[in-house]
């Protein structure tokens, strides 16, 4: 029982660290759609950004709490800057899009590398972050789990009370729905995309920063995680938040309990096979945004 | 080509093995790997696994160990070294109480240590590579599993990787290896001295590097006895080649083409250097294929 418990908590975190590598993703692809291969390394650009700045703050608690919000501006930045130079070049070029972003991610990697080397670099997490939570029965709930969660579930709130109240979601959520119509109500859509497209980087920082409390931090991080992060998105369907969120739990949930019945490969089998079978049974994804617009 | 010095992983070698082979180069390989291989083309420089895992597990048996948890990188190293470990185990009156491989690059550890903390273990034995065992030690820590209560010996981790973990994870744990920064002698103080001044003090040197360096002088002294750059050649001058290493006196062996290296068993400090616990006294004889080990006959 107490294992049962373990593996369902163990899923609920993959689920968490999915849908916040995946957050950022479901406001750029999801909102915009601009295939962003490059989402990644502004992940990782996060991680670092945590590293960077315990080099001189030296409280583990205290980097974290700063990286989090200058990780996220970090990384937003990134965004901004792809977004001007390269990506509003290519708006309903998909292709182009996601040839052009993969090779900025491949010069971002090696732009990490020649600042920061290949190996991996570490920092300190506070204490209290490595230690569990010890519940009856010798259950254990990991403290970095638990906050990486709490963090997943803030920032799903966050996003969805500003795309809902704020003038600014309102503002983003009329150009996905109808661009054109948006534009003749007067919305400088170029300024909302650039808008979206700082929070959507800028979400991927803050996984970054989580991340260092999880795995490594280094050059190739951002590779492995863009695939997971995509097909929650793609599963979840494009244009809603609430998809990406259920499917990233839902996956989660799938992988530990997969892993714990079979292998950790054999579970990612499981988890693309039942992918590719629910996307024959709705390419559209979990649910679907019906728009306006003529395309 | 008269010679190359490379490749990281089994997987590599593996790969390039049959390109060397045919056209009849040499490869320097210098990592530790998982033996039951002897290419007439190939001089490795690290440890096969007597000179690295068995001695690790005796180190394990000689602490009180009587059940190990096996985890590992689901490539040719880990699966090959568990066999090797599993055979040593069933007769040396050890248990395994659970194997289990994570995809290369895997960073999601949360159900192996699950499972590895409900396994009541005394030990594990850890063959990951790379960025998993970031994730692996970061999970194990966090589920308040320690290096006193239920130890992790290593044979992919050395002072470069615990750069990049951090010691706050791994402090206490337990490594096996050939060569540590620490290790005493006039060899490695120079060695140390010359690769911090040359690549920055906070550098700091481990196994494979050492491995790597070791073989480049091992080539030269072959080149030198057999006069002549020719691959045949050198092979046949190889027999007996000693060279004062900074692990220690090494001695290439002309029949395996492995060395003769001293086992070391460390301990990970806060320094993020590790540090002597136990070695074998003399250097160990590499046996690839096991074959003085009597427990391991059905293996090769």
């Amino acid at each position: 029982m107490t294992v049962l418990f373990g593996q369902l908590f163990t899923g609920i975190s993959i689920g968490a660290v999915l849908l916040l590598i995946a957050l950022g993703l479901a406001l750029t692809f999801g909102q915009m759609n601009v295939i962003n291969m490059a989402h990644g390394e502004f992940i990782m650009a996060g991680a670092y950004t945590t590293y960077v700045l315990q080099q001189s703050i030296t409280g583990a608690g205290l980097s974290l709490v700063v990286a989090l919000p200058v990780a996220f501006v970090v990384a937003g930045a990134m965004g901004v800057l792809l977004e001007i130079l390269l990506i509003r070049r290519l708006y309903a070029r998909p292709l182009d899009t996601l040839l052009v972003t993969w090779g900025v991610s491949l010069m971002l990697q090696q732009l990490a590398r020649d600042i920061f080397g290949s190996p991996n670099v570490q920092t300190r997490a506070p204490e209290i972050l490595t230690g569990n939570v010890a519940l009856p029965g010798g259950l254990t709930i990991a403290n970095n789990r638990l906050f990486i969660l709490a963090l997943a579930l803030a920032a799903v709130a966050a996003l969805t009370l500003a795309l809902r109240l704020t003038p600014l979601g309102r503002r983003i959520r009329a150009v996905v729905q109808n661009r054109d119509l948006a534009a003749v109500s007067g919305i400088a859509t170029s300024r909302v995309d650039r808008t979206t497209f700082f929070v959507g980087s800028g979400l991927a920082g803050l996984a970054g920063v989580a991340l260092t409390l999880l795995g490594p931090i280094g050059p190739t991080m951002g590779t492995n995680l863009i695939i997971d992060a995509f097909l929650v998105v793609v599963v979840g369907g494009i244009g809603q938040l609430k998809g990406s969120v259920i499917v990233a739990f839902a996956l989660g949930v799938l992988q530990a309990t997969g892993e714990y019945l079979t292998t950790l490969s054999v579970a990612k089998v499981i988890v693309f096979v039942a992918i590719v079978a629910f996307l024959q049974w709705r390419p559209q994804g979990l649910f679907t945004l019906r728009t306006r617009s003529l395309a | 080509m008269a010679a190359v010095f490379g490749c990281w992983t089994s997987a590599s070698r593996k790969a390039v093995k049959p390109v060397f082979e045919k056209n009849k180069a040499l490869l320097f390989y210098p990592v530790q790997y998982e033996g039951l291989e002897q290419s007439p083309y190939i001089f490795y420089t690290g440890a096969t696994t007597n000179q690295q895992i068995v001695p690790g597990l005796d180190y394990l048996k000689s602490q009180g160990v009587k059940s190990v948890y096996l985890v590992g990188s689901d490539y040719v190293f880990p699966r090959t070294a568990n066999k090797i470990i599993k055979a040593y185990a069933a007769a040396n009156g050890m248990t395994v109480s659970g194997e289990d491989y994570a995809p290369l690059g895997s960073t999601e550890f949360g159900t192996i240590v699950n499972k590895v903390k409900s396994s009541g273990a005394d030990a594990v034995f850890n063959t990951l590579n790379g960025d998993s065992n970031v994730a692996f030690f970061k999970e194990y820590k966090s589920a308040g599993l320690t290096a006193a209560a239920m130890p992790v010996v290593s044979v992919s981790i050395a002072e470069e990787e615990v750069k990049g973990i951090g010691t706050q994870y791994l402090e206490g744990q337990l490594t096996a290896w050939n060569y540590y920064q620490t290790t005493p002698g006039a060899a490695n103080s120079k060695f140390v001295a010359a690769y911090k001044a040359k690549y920055g003090a906070d550098k700091p040197t481990s196994d494979p590097m050492e491995a790597a360096y070791v073989g480049v002088y091992l080539w030269k002294a072959m080149v030198e006895k057999a006069g002549a750059f020719d691959v045949e050649k050198v092979r046949a001058a190889s027999d007996g080649i000693t060279f004062d290493a900074p692990e220690g006196l090494v001695t290439v062996d002309g029949k395996t083409q492995h060395i003769a290296k001293t086992a070391r068993i460390g301990k990970i400090g806060a320094d993020g250097l590790i540090t002597e616990v136990w070695n074998s006294g003399k250097p160990v004889e590499p046996d690839p294929y096991l074959k003085t080990y009597p427990w391991a006959s059905g293996l090769s």
